[in-house]
């Protein structure tokens, strides 16, 4: 099912050419109320009229996550906060938070996306869509919240946390649609057998994940798990929040961008410059439609590649792959980067294996080392220790020829690496900095 | 012929192994045997206790990771070379010991020696055969 079908299956031409309509909109709005982006400009030596065309994008600066934290907290606002009727922090676990304010428009615009995303994720009117992501500051709560009642949905404002209620409301509400980052998924599937419930006997047949990296290796866990189909959804709250794209039910291959509303493109992230066509690197987001707090090139720091082949579902908009990270998710170890999904796929290749796991790196003189605590469960647990260490051995090996580097398995406890009920802690790096 | 034997996971941190006495102290069980394994992350404890159903369900449900398995006791006469002619036996079958551990009855003057074998029936046989005296559970958990 397609929410919007005028625009979803807008044809490439057209679509493309409401792009760079919108393109010079926004890069004269921005010019005029942005004093941020007019320095910009000028420092590159671009007048705003001369972006005419997609490609002219280029010339344009990109914008950090550092810039937005340089004009903290209204810097980047477009418009005066008497119409601004919403406010969104991150977290900001280093310093300040980053800041975003919402006109109304951008709150329907958001609700549009976030529509569309709950179809093409499978979900109707009818539905009983438990989210549990986060409201507050966060995004996702009311993000998810507001794209639910759009389509029809009944929406049970669960927030994070208190799993045994969570699991209680699942049961007795009949939930059938659930949006939470993919560990919560897997810990409400744990919590659910500790209380004595099989999750995949209750009603909920898809999840809609997201806020963090995930591999797809973790995805077949969690829908074997967890008994629901498995999709993943991409936002940051610096583009929009959840809903910027969205993978379609019928394919599970990539995610829509909602091209009307965002240009993507891939950098390569040392250099700046554009990768050639599908071609991974970092995707960069310009918003062409946001009033509140337009992004021009905005660094997302994510990786992933553009697919440009049409998809079976017959929306035109082009599809990211699924991100294999954050750049400053990645860790340079020895000089190898590591992704912790790379680590991740490795540990969900081997029969038993808990999907929980913790990276810690250390530095011991002048070498890094990297430590894989992994749970031991009853599936993966023998009474003799040369299977265990066998087993050690192995994801030893698998991690070794897949990244090159050397690290040491820590098998530990069941339950003992944290469970979150937002996003999941997956490395704790204890080099100086 | 085969005796119930619990293992147990433990990662080398203070306070695990007392927590496993703990809970299983509460609940009235008896470890009637115990050996440890360990390695620098983490050590297996195995052990022979009086009621093996409660205390998998204890363990469970206080969050280890928790298998049975099926071990063999032996008794011999507590004196020298009672170990010996038990291997002797095995040896000459050619079959393998995983691993094992000992403890002395308290009345009769005999060494219980626990056996884990990779083909468990096979060396059931075998000892039979030699007369080796070889405990039930029944009789090895009343111990």
């Amino acid at each position: 099912m397609i929410w919007n079908d005028e625009f979803e299956t807008l044809p490439r031409e057209a679509l493309e050419s409401l792009q760079a309509k919108r393109l010079q909109q926004v890069a004269e709005r921005v010019y005029a109320t942005v004093p941020f982006y007019r320095q910009q400009f000028d420092k590159a030596g671009i007048k705003p009229e001369k972006i005419r065309t997609l490609d002219d994008l280029q010339r344009l600066p990109f914008t950090l996550k550092q810039d937005m934290r340089d004009n903290y907290p209204y810097g980047l606002f477009a418009k005066p906060l008497d119409q601004i009727v919403r406010i969104h922090a991150s977290s900001g676990t280093t310093g300040k938070p980053t800041v975003v304010g919402y006109t109304r428009r951008d709150i329907e615009n958001w609700t549009e996306m976030m529509a569309r995303s709950f179809v093409a994720a499978g979900a109707h009117r009818g539905d009983v869509i438990h989210n549990a992501y986060g409201y507050g500051l966060f995004t996702g709560g009311l993000g998810a919240h507001y794209g639910a009642e759009k389509i029809g949905a009944s929406v049970i404002p669960m927030s994070g946390g208190n799993t045994k209620k969570q699991l209680m409301i699942m049961q007795d509400f009949g939930s059938t649609v659930l949006t939470c980052t993919p560990s919560y998924s897997l810990y409400l599937a744990e919590a659910a057998a500790e209380e004595g419930i099989d999750i995949r006997q209750l009603k909920v047949r898809v999840g809609i994940l997201g806020a963090e990296p995930w591999s797809e290796k973790m995805r077949n866990e969690i829908e074997a798990k967890v008994g629901i189909k498995a999709i993943d959804i991409y936002g940051l709250s610096e583009i929009l929040g959840p809903g910027v794209g969205i993978e379609c039910i019928e394919a599970q291959s990539g995610l829509h961008i909602w091209e009307d509303h965002f240009i993507p493109e891939i950098i390569n992230p040392d250099s700046g410059d554009i990768m050639p066509e599908g071609e991974q690197g970092e995707l960069v987001i310009t918003t062409i439609t946001k009033e509140g707090i337009p992004m021009i090139r905005y660094r997302t720091r994510d990786i992933t590649r553009i697919i440009a082949e049409p998809c079976i579902c017959g929306r035109t908009h082009r599809r990211l792959e699924r991100m294999c990270g954050r750049s400053d998710d990645m860790l340079i170890i020895r000089g190898v980067n590591v992704f912790p999904s790379q680590i991740e796929s490795v540990l969900m290749d081997i029969e038993g294996v808990e999907p929980h796991y913790q990276l810690i790196v250390e530095r011991e003189g002048t070498m890094d080392t990297l430590e894989v605590q992994v749970e031991v469960n009853e599936k993966t647990f023998s009474d003799e220790i040369k299977v265990l260490q066998d087993l050690s051995r192995r994801i030893e090996k698998e991690i070794k020829d897949l990244l090159g580097i050397n690290c040491r398995i820590r098998l530990v406890e069941p339950k003992t690496i944290a469970r979150s009920e937002g996003k999941a802690q997956r490395v704790i790096d204890n080099r100086p900095k | 012929m085969k005796v119930q034997q619990i293992s147990i996971f433990i990662e080398n941190k203070s306070g695990r192994l007392a927590e496993v006495a703990r809970v299983l102290g509460e609940k009235n069980v008896n470890i009637r045997a115990l050996s440890l394994a360990d390695t620098s992350d983490f050590g297996i404890l195995r052990l022979l206790v009086d009621n093996t159903d409660v205390a998998l369900e204890t363990l469970k449900s206080g969050g280890f990771t928790v298998n049975k398995t099926e071990v063999v006791a032996v008794e011999v006469p507590d004196k020298p070379g009672g170990l010996c002619n038990i291997l002797q036996v095995l040896d000459e079958a050619s079959i393998n010991v995983e691993y094992m551990y000992a403890f002395v009855e308290r009345n009769a003057g005999n060494a219980v020696i626990i056996f884990r074998f990779d083909d468990i029936d096979n060396a059931i046989t075998t000892l039979q055969e030699k007369n080796v005296s070889i405990l039930t559970g029944e009789k090895l958990y009343s111990l």
